[in-house]
Formats: C-alpha cells, sequence, structure tokens
C-alpha cells in the first residue's frame, strides 16, 4: 500500500516537474484563461513540437512574457495571434488556418482515404463480377460450345472405356 | 487495336495503386529529409521592422530608417552562439567584399559581445544591441545565427536560419544579393 501511494505521488508529480513556472499576475480570471490558452496554442519555436507554455527555452519564456504585457495592455485574443504569425508565420499555429499554402496539410488526409476508398470499391466491385459474368460475345459462345463438344466427345471415349473394362473384368 | 487499347488502359489502372504509393513514399521521404528547423519568414518582401536600439561599441541608436540608402547584410548573433562562430570568418570575408555588414548583438551581455569582437575580429560597421531580445521578436529571430539581406528601399528581400557558412545557405544569400543588386558583387 505504501509503495502504491508513492508511485502514485510520482506519478502525479511528473507533471509539476515539466511545467515551467512563472508567477504572472492578471487583472482578471479572464485574462488567465486567454493566457493559457494561448500558450497552449503556440509553439515553441526552438524546441518544436512543443507549446510555448510547456517549454523552458528562452525564447518561450520570452513569448509567455509578452503575451501578458499584451494582454495587460488590453489586446484580445485575436490581436495576439496575429503578433505571432505577422513574425514567426502560421508554422507558430498548432492549429494552422486553411489556405492554398496549406491545402495539402488539410486535404491530403481525406484525399488519400478518398482514394484508398475508391480502389477498394473498386477491387470488391471486380471481385462480384467475377462470380457473376456479364453477356458472353459471339467469338466466345463458339468457343464455348466448341469446348463443350470436345467435352462431351472426351466423355463419350471415357465411357466407352469403362464400359469395356467392365466387359474385362466380366470375361 | 483496340484490344491493345484496352489492355494498356488495365495495366495502368492494375499499377494505379502502385504509382500512388510511389509518389507518396516521395511526398514522405522529402517531407521527412526537410530541416524542421527552418521555418520560412512572413517577413521577406515587407519593410524591416519598426525599432531602435542602441549601438554596442559607442554612444548613439540604430533604427529602421538607417537601412535605405544601401544593400545590407543584418547578421544576428551572439557570444553564447557556437555556429556564430563557426560562420565569423565568412560573415569577415562578405564584409570584405564590400557589402554593408551589420551586427545584431541577440540577448548578450554587452562585456561578453565585446570580448567576443575583440577576440574573433570585428567585421561590423555597427553592431547594435539587443539585450532582453524583444526587438529580435519584431524580426521573427527564434536563434542564432540568423541573416537578413534588407535592399536600398529597406525591404527584407532574404533571411538565412543558421550560418551563413554553410554551403547550402551562402549559395542561396549571394543568388539573392545578385538579384537585387544587378550583379555587380
Amino acid at each position: 500500500m505504501k509503495t502504491l501511494f508513492a508511485i502514485a505521488l510520482l506519478v502525479l508529480s511528473a507533471g509539476v516537474l515539466a511545467a515551467p513556472m512563472d508567477s504572472f499576475e492578471f487583472e482578471s480570471k479572464a485574462q488567465e484563461k486567454i493566457f493559457h490558452k494561448l500558450s497552449e496554442e503556440l509553439r515553441c519555436l526552438v524546441c518544436q513540437n512543443q507549446a510555448i507554455a510547456e517549454s523552458n527555452a528562452d525564447l518561450a519564456k520570452d513569448l509567455r512574457t509578452e503575451i501578458h504585457t499584451m494582454l495587460l495592455a488590453g489586446k484580445t485574443e485575436e490581436q495576439i495571434k496575429e503578433f505571432m504569425v505577422n513574425r514567426y508565420g502560421d508554422y507558430v499555429l498548432y492549429d494552422p488556418p486553411f489556405k492554398p499554402m496549406t491545402w495539402l496539410l488539410w486535404i491530403g488526409p481525406v484525399g488519400i482515404l478518398l482514394i484508398g476508398l475508391f480502389y477498394a470499391r473498386n477491387f470488391v466491385f471486380q471481385q462480384n463480377s467475377s462470380e457473376a459474368p456479364g453477356e458472353l460475345s459471339a467469338d466466345e459462345l463458339e468457343r464455348l460450345q466448341n469446348l463443350q463438344a470436345e467435352f462431351n466427345l472426351a466423355e463419350r471415349s471415357v465411357d466407352k472405356e469403362n464400359d469395356n473394362m467392365k466387359k474385362e473384368k466380366r470375361l | 487495336m483496340t484490344e491493345t487499347k484496352q489492355n494498356s488502359k488495365s495495366m495502368l489502372q492494375r499499377f494505379m495503386p502502385l504509382i500512388i504509393f510511389v509518389l507518396l513514399v516521395v511526398l514522405l521521404g522529402v517531407g521527412l529529409t526537410l530541416n524542421p528547423r527552418l521555418i520560412p519568414s512572413p517577413l521577406i518582401g515587407k519593410p524591416v521592422p519598426v525599432f531602435e536600439l542602441p549601438l554596442l561599441n559607442k554612444e548613439g541608436v540604430f533604427s529602421s530608417e538607417d537601412f535605405k540608402g544601401q544593400i545590407t547584410l543584418l547578421n544576428v548573433w551572439a557570444s553564447w552562439c557556437y555556429a556564430c562562430r563557426q560562420e565569423h570568418e565568412v560573415v569577415k570575408r562578405l564584409a570584405r567584399s564590400g557589402l554593408n555588414v551589420i551586427g545584431f548583438n541577440y540577448k548578450d551581455k554587452k562585456e561578453d559581445a565585446q570580448l567576443w569582437l575583440k577576440q574573433l575580429g570585428n567585421p561590423y560597421q555597427l553592431v547594435m544591441a539587443d539585450e532582453d531580445g524583444r526587438a529580435a521578436m519584431d524580426w521573427g529571430v527564434y536563434g542564432a545565427p540568423e541573416t537578413f539581406l534588407i535592399d536600398q528601399q529597406g525591404i527584407i528581400r532574404h533571411k538565412v536560419i543558421g550560418p551563413v557558412s554553410d554551403q547550402q545557405n551562402y549559395d542561396e544569400l549571394m543568388a539573392a544579393i545578385k538579384k537585387i543588386s544587378g550583379s555587380n558583387l
């Protein structure tokens, strides 16, 4: 029980250790909420794959300070985002806007899925059609008749041979 | 005749998934080999940001207006930056070639920066000091070294991320300089 408790404590404290501690003061709860939302949504440029909220990098710290200053100066969430995009590009956003530059990013996965579905459908369709063949052409009909005739002939000769064998056995 | 046409059509259909697969592999392969640290700057083609910074080695300030009139290479460096040391010889060479090279000392201590220049040589016409990195933020700087090419009208024309001593960076910078200066460099 004691060990379990210790492990639980250790696991819980991991999150506390990972998040950098800033002591920012806000004028209102709403401001603080926007601050946390923005620092989660903006990418740290130096560290990659980390939001500026969770990074200890110097630049991330500066950007957090900048967001804080702008919020206190009465800037809105949109204005702050625009400020970041104007300097660092769409890359800084974890949720990039839909525009020609990012079309491939947005449509690509859906497009690939559609192509896959198209081929899957064709594949299934082809299998079905091979089970139920359509009309035969005149050529094919003739070949079929020839084959049947040959088969009948062969069958007859086999029958004859069988008959002969039976006769021989009896003898 | 029609049969061969149909054949080639069905061949194409049969190999289409393979073709798409290969294209996808190429696309993802290129994506994987790109350097994720190279973030294209949205500032290219735009006027330099408005700023004013104190100079490192003497009294005075440098402001956005001071870029006008000549082609300038703005080299962002710091004494704590190892790659800046690596590229420094190339920066010196560029300055010797007659280009107006200006230094942008990024988040550095004044004494450290001055000592660094004394030891390695100072190729800069001027060095401005951005101790807190606030002006650098307006330039979209997110590391050092970075180098901006600014034309006579004060428009940012090219940005090098990482050392200019890197062959590819160097070639691209040279091409950009050639493009805006006509060819006299």
